[in-house]
């Protein structure tokens, strides 16, 4: 007799070979039957510059919205009454009459005339202070900064400025938001190209996986075809691949999210060292952060469901 | 054949196969499978017995005619439901397919493991088998540094690991030496005891020879011949296979006269 001992006792083992185990058990089982190449490959690295350049895109995006938001609300009720004549007297004579005269129109919350170290301040990068020059020998106009209760309206600006020119003929009456208008819409193209940016990026990531996918299966197809034959399903050859693109996905995530944040701070830094009112309105929120913050989870979510999809559509052409 | 029932296991009704556009490899295949008994497959190089594996073990899809497998409509079955017909099945594969980056302890594992269970009721079993294959001191090798026995007894180890109901073998004692072949045949014969469908597809007679209640299946030329009743129904319980080449058909096969 060949068998020295027996039957193999794995023989009455089979007998109770049916039971199922836990998932984590069922886990660990299913993460052996195809190698798991994780962290191995350009996958992180390029979920990190994708990552990376999306926050850095979201970022600025917000920033603009910011600053669109808090300018737009700072302008919305502001309007500016120049008194534009060329005799220092007279002028300042009409200034004081359109100052009362605005005074008295209803909805007008404050009006201000703004004093002449303020103006000498505006012209100073222009016409310069220094020794000698005579900044009030120039036509200057006189500025009344006023706030509306409400948005300066084309109606509002109308009534304002038949009460002033009563008074003051030489008055200019116009509303802050219109100086801007141009501004506001370059914000919001660039709002659009940040979004514009978002979308391709996640589709780049999306691209990417996708190829990733494929090549990782075309790498392990003779592995899947034996995994298949022994009665291995879609969905538990499917969750591998996931899993394996989910750590890629993580991993890339954080370090984008990192190399995003920084560059975010110090793009921060520069355009807040231009001192310019506008750009230092562009500031980022917690909630802001906390949206930056989910990028990598959108990147681990959409790398997952990509992968998911891409080998199981690969896999119900096989048999 | 101890525990043999005679319950209907595989159904094969006038199945055709071709591959694309081809002519057809398998022509007019008709034969009932019966529960718990041994059959080999024979035939020439070519003669279309792997084909025939490959629906038996549900790899490929017939060209025409019906499957029934276990009781179910093989052919028309979701793919879906393809894994728990394919768990029923241990199959050892003529070029072994042992997955080249698992040690020969996690390729026996694979079917246990595809299965979910959990690892306390892989080890031991799974040591068992590598043992009584005589690979137990192998069982951390890759394939790549097994020799050609040792995978094959590792493909082998692998098939019968999770107690097919039906195992189907292409050639599985080709690679090994006699004394190892038999042994084999043995554990194939010690599962059949247990319930369990044995086809074998080989060319070597003297193997068929040694299990003396085996069932003869021959291929010629993609169409199935019935030298010893295989295919009948009732099936015949005892066929001698020393009476196989007292018959002209039983001559075809090209097995020695007794």
């Amino acid at each position: 007799m060949i068998w020295r001992k027996g039957p193999p006792p794995l023989l009455e083992g089979f007998l109770h070979a049916g039971r199922k185990s836990d998932w984590r058990e069922a886990l660990r089982a299913e993460n052996r039957l195809l190698p798991q190449g994780r962290l191995s490959g350009p996958m992180p690295w390029v979920i990190a510059i994708m990552i990376g350049l999306t926050v850095v895109a979201t970022a600025c995006g917000l920033a603009l919205r910011n600053t669109a938001r808090i300018a737009s609300a700072d302008v919305a009720g502001g309007v500016t009454v120049q008194i534009v004549h060329g005799a220092p007297s007279e002028r300042d004579r009409q200034a004081r009459a359109a100052l009362a005269a605005i005074r008295e129109v209803p909805g007008v919350v404050s009006a201000r005339l703004v004093p002449q170290h303020e103006l000498d301040a505006l012209v100073e990068p222009w016409l310069g202070t220094a020794a000698g020059d005579d900044v009030n020998a120039l036509p200057v106009p006189a500025l009344i900064d006023v706030r509306l209760a409400e948005k300066a309206s084309a109606a509002r600006i109308r009534a304002l400025r038949d009460a002033v020119v009563a008074r003051a003929p030489a008055a200019r009456v116009d509303a802050q938001a219109a100086w801007l208008g141009p501004v506001f819409e370059a914000i919001s193209a660039l709002q659009w190209l940040t979004g514009g940016l978002i979308a391709l990026l996640a589709f780049a990531t999306v691209a990417t996986v996708l190829l990733a996918s494929r090549n990782a299966l075309g790498n392990h197809r003779a592995t899947i075809e034996i995994v298949h034959m022994l009665g291995g399903t879609d969905a538990q050859i499917a969750r591998i691949f996931q899993r394996s693109m989910a750590v890629d996905a993580a991993a890339g995530g954080i370090g984008g999210l990192l190399l995003g944040t920084v560059t975010t701070l110090l793009l921060g830094r520069q355009f807040a060292a231009l001192g310019s009112g506008l750009m230092s309105l562009g500031g980022l929120g917690w909630g802001d952060w906390l949206a930056i913050a989910c990028i990598p989870l959108a990147g681990v979510l959409l790398a997952v469901l990509t992968a998911r999809f891409s080998v199981l559509a690969a896999l119900r052409r096989m048999l | 054949m101890s525990n043999t029932d005679d319950a209907e296991i595989v159904h094969f009704d006038n199945v055709g196969l071709r591959y694309g556009t081809g002519k057809e490899v398998l022509t007019d295949i008709s034969f009932t499978l019966f529960s718990g008994r041994f059959y080999f497959l024979t035939g020439a190089s070519g003669a279309g017995k792997t084909s025939l594996l490959k629906l038996l073990y549900l790899a490929q899809r017939p060209s025409r005619g019906l499957i029934r497998m276990f009781g179910t409509d093989a052919i028309t079955l979701p793919r879906e439901r393809l894994p728990d017909l394919r768990r029923r099945l241990g199959v050892v594969f003529q070029d072994f397919r042992l997955v080249p980056h698992l040690s020969a302890f996690d390729n026996v594992a694979l079917p246990l493991r595809v299965a979910g269970l959990p690892e306390s009721e892989i080890v031991r079993p799974v040591s068992d088998m590598l043992e009584w294959v005589e690979l137990g001191d192998r069982s951390h090798a890759r394939p790549a540094t097994l020799s050609g026995g040792e995978q094959q007894r590792v493909a082998i180890a692998r098939a019968v690991i999770g107690r097919p109901d039906m195992l189907v073998a292409d050639e599985p004692t080709g690679n090994v030496d006699p004394e190892m072949a038999l042994k084999l045949l043995r554990l194939f014969e010690a599962l059949n005891r247990l319930g369990t469908t044995v086809v074998v597809a080989t060319h070597d007679a003297h193997l068929i020879r040694k299990v003396p209640d085996s069932l003869i299946m021959r291929l010629d030329k993609g169409r199935l011949a019935d030298p010893t009743g295989a295919l009948r129904y009732p099936p015949r319980r005892t066929v001698p296979v020393q009476g196989l080449d007292r018959s002209p058909a039983g001559q075809a096969t090209g097995l020695p006269r007794a």
